[in-house]
């Protein structure tokens, strides 16, 4: 429980609380080092772009980059999906995608195939399972990107990022990962996977701030057109955008003291040590699964066992709708969670809980069984209560 | 500082704190300054090293693939 007697449990949508220290670094970024990183030669400006250099060479390292430099930040992963979607995909090229995607996916895609691309999305299994095999008899010679979700923002489930990389390097195409839920807490390396792209965000797993996250671009990747064009820092003399990473793709200033407080949050895991922390997320996502599953009228979604799947729980409650059972859980208990259908409709097709969506309970690092208890007693209450 | 120094022209801020970040993990010193005016017109800044380490210090930039003009002064 938080210290506003709050069991927070939309940590799918934005890890909170953060650490203390991702608080207090960018307090100290904001008062010692807050000028424009790459835009002058001062020592606050240099200092400021070290420190954005230093998230780069962090991110880098922790998901397997062939070069710092190859990291793009952007507001969000949505803007690196983007970036990566409409900056590689044209007319006449065919991408195939899972039925358990986000709408910063299937959006970008719907729209790219209303220019002439070729869109397939491969079904999946009812928990949100994806079977590599199913991807291969997708692809066609102009197959040029496959772009999946590592694990579904809906009910967690893992997708299988290695076997479907091997698949794409077999084929000649590249493999675009939506980090989202996932970048952080669990293991993802670009060279081991067979990752080119790979769109992250810095709110979630990261425990950095939200307007943080963007895009790591693999050696395989030769160029993507920007989303945008304007001020770089660099090659000053030119009219046209210049050519290289990462100025290229990073028109604008960045959010610098919310990537000093991204870089102190991923400090912050690996001392603690991430495998613990996941650890610990999936012994209450396991006590949580159980502890529905035993209450009248609960209905899960996605795989029962914990090592298939994030800590991110979606489930409903017979004779209750969704937003029912969300508003009863925010205002009589105190539980904080995201009900709908959570940007998410493909997902919740292959789910079967397309229109109505349903509640989902995302965990953090910060929850305790304590937590799980409250929220299981609030559950079975309001079983309780639609029953009689 | 009397010795004698050579300025690494980097195409950015990003590549020109990338090879500071090499160089001082290569045991080399370098500073960065701003880019002097009859070099570029650009406003950011370069990598200054002593005369004596350029050799050294150009290796270790081409290895990491930064791109570079080397300029004695």
């Amino acid at each position: 429980m938080s210290r506003l007697g709050l069991v927070y449990l939309d940590n799918a949508a934005t890890t909170w609380p953060k650490p203390a220290v991702v608080r207090q670094a960018m307090s100290r970024f904001l008062s010692q080092s807050a000028a424009n990183p790459g835009r002058s030669g001062h020592r606050l400006a240099v200092e400021a772009a070290r420190v954005v250099y230093q998230v780069r060479a962090a991110l880098a390292d922790w998901f397997g980059a062939p070069d710092p430099l190859r990291v793009v930040f952007g507001s969000n992963a949505t803007e690196g999906l983007n970036l990566a979607l409409h900056g590689l995909l044209r007319s006449g090229d065919h991408v195939v995608t899972t039925g358990m995607e986000h709408n910063s996916v299937m959006r970008p895609l719907r729209a790219l195939e209303e220019q002439g691309v070729g869109v397939s999305v491969v079904a999946c299994a009812a928990d949100g399972s994806l079977d590599p095999a199913a991807v291969q008899a997708c692809l066609r010679s102009n197959t040029r990107l496959i772009a999946m979700t590592h694990a579904s923002n809906v009910c967690g489930t893992l997708l299988p990022v290695a076997e479907v990389g091997a698949l794409a390097r077999a084929h000649g195409a590249l493999l675009l990962v939506d980090a989202a839920q996932t970048a952080g807490l669990y293991p993802l390396d670009m060279q081991r996977d067979g990752v080119d792209l790979l769109a992250f965000t810095g709110h979630k797993s990261l425990y950095g701030p939200t307007g943080t996250g963007g895009l790591i671009v693999g050696a395989r990747v030769d160029a993507l057109r920007p989303l945008k064009q304007g001020g770089t820092g660099s090659a000053s003399e030119r009219e046209q955008q210049p050519g290289f990473l990462p100025d290229c793709y990073e028109s604008g200033t960045l959010n610098a003291v919310g990537l000093a407080g991204l870089l102190a949050g991923m400090q912050w895991l690996k001392e603690r040590g991430v495998e613990s922390l996941r650890a610990h997320e999936q012994r209450l996502c396991t006590q949580l699964l159980a502890g529905l599953a035993e209450i009248p009228g609960v209905q899960l979604y996605g795989p029962a066992d914990a090592e298939r799947r994030t800590a991110t729980v979606a489930f409903n409650l017979a004779g209750c709708s969704p937003s029912y059972v969300g508003q009863q859980l925010d205002e009589r208990y105190g539980i904080l969670c995201r009900v709908g259908l959570h940007c998410a409709p493909a997902a919740h097709r292959t789910l079967g809980s397309f229109p109505t969506g349903s509640v989902r309970l995302s965990l953090g690092v910060f929850n305790s069984q304590a937590d799980v208890q409250r929220t299981l007693r609030a559950v079975r209450q309001l079983s309780q209560e639609v029953q009689h | 500082m009397n010795e004698h120094h050579a300025v690494l022209l980097m195409i950015s801020t990003s590549h020109a704190v990338r090879a500071e970040a090499l160089l001082r993990k290569a045991g080399l010193n370098c500073k960065l300054v701003p880019v002097p005016r009859h070099l570029s017109s650009d406003c950011g800044v370069c990598v200054q090293v002593a005369q004596r380490d350029v050799e050294q210090a150009c290796p270790v930039l081409q290895a990491a693939g930064l791109t570079f003009e080397l300029h004695e002064l």
